[in-house]
């Protein structure tokens, strides 16, 4: 294991750390598409060109995208 | 559950599972070996039998292309019942709320669209021969698109993509990854098989149906991600 390679798994690992200790779910969704990013580089530096470019677009584009404009309808809505 | 019960019950399972872990990672092969025949096979062949530089396209659009086939049905059925759940009739006369004041947000959005668009597209047309392929290039259109809205220009997004037109667009992608196959059988082959001439290896003109099928599935994936975008853009657009 090269040392790029043990340094990108611990980046990883303290990604999805991250994720599931913020508590805030705006605060969660940015979180987890900065998660999301040091996922794509963990398959850059696996050399799996292919999953990477899935993973940046799904992580970080569409899911984020979805889980938002949720929050925000939600954030909207008066409460009761 | 009292608060020692549930200590010892996290005790008993935390210590079970953490047993379990380390039997698994010191039965595991070391790293970087690779016992999957079938990968090997495919590396030495499918450059061979399909003229494609990727192999990764090669299993996905040929070697499993029918897996592909449920694949794209997947999203296309996720989509349609998410436009299902939140359509509601909207005569679009009122005014959307752009609440984006940020000089800074919208120059960074709108420079960046066109840009993602162009890469999409790029990723769509070159996925048999480079990383990508329709799925990922199909997203990154997609996402190019919502970047203006992102910078906060609605209007100008929904003039980009015509709902009636990007309707179309998935349904005919949909169609037309079932009707390659449907052709291979007319042409006396058998379900998604490559009939089509292979062409020269490393150039756009190569890999038989591979290019078609993909181009299919970027037009359904690009589609079925803007549509899936309209409808929750709606939800946020149009508050009731």
């Amino acid at each position: 294991m090269i040392p790029l390679q043990v340094v990108v798994l611990l980046l990883t690992a303290l990604g999805g750390l991250a994720v599931v200790t913020s508590r805030d779910p705006l605060r969660q969704t940015i979180v987890s598409g900065l998660y999301g990013l040091t996922l794509i580089v963990l398959f850059v530096v696996f050399q799996a060109p292919d999953v990477a470019l899935s993973a940046l677009v799904a992580s970080t584009v569409a899911f984020p995208f979805v889980v938002l404009s949720a929050l925000a309808k939600l954030r909207r809505r008066p409460p009761r | 559950m009292s608060r020692t019960a549930r200590l010892r019950l996290f005790g008993v399972s935390g210590v079970g599972l953490a047993g379990l872990l380390v039997w698994a990672l010191t039965g595991l092969p070391a790293f970087g070996t690779f016992n999957g025949a079938y990968g090997w096979i495919l590396i030495d062949v499918a450059g061979k039998e399909r003229h494609v530089t990727n192999v990764v396209a090669a299993v996905v659009f040929d070697y499993r292309g029918f897996d592909t086939l449920g694949e794209e049905f997947i999203l296309f059925a996720a989509v349609m019942g998410v436009a299902m759940l939140l359509r509601e009739a909207r005569d679009g006369r009122d005014r959307p709320r752009d609440e984006v004041r940020s000089d800074a947000v919208q120059a960074v959005g709108l420079a960046l669209a066109g840009p993602t668009v162009v890469v999409g597209l790029y990723l769509v047309a070159h996925g048999y021969l480079t990383p990508g392929g329709g799925f990922q290039g199909g997203v990154a259109v997609a996402a190019g698109l919502a970047l203006l809205y992102a910078a906060g220009r609605y209007r100008s997004y929904r003039a980009a993509s015509p709902h009636s037109l990007v309707e179309l667009g998935e349904g005919t992608g949909a169609g037309a990854y079932a009707s390659v196959g449907v052709a291979a059988l007319l042409a006396g082959g058998l379900y998604l098989q490559n009939v089509v001439q292979l062409g020269t290896k490393g150039f756009l003109n190569s890999g038989g149906t591979i290019p078609i099928l993909n181009t299919a599935v970027g037009l359904e994936v690009a589609a079925a991600t803007v549509l899936l975008f309209h409808e929750f853009l709606e939800e946020v657009m149009y508050p009731e």
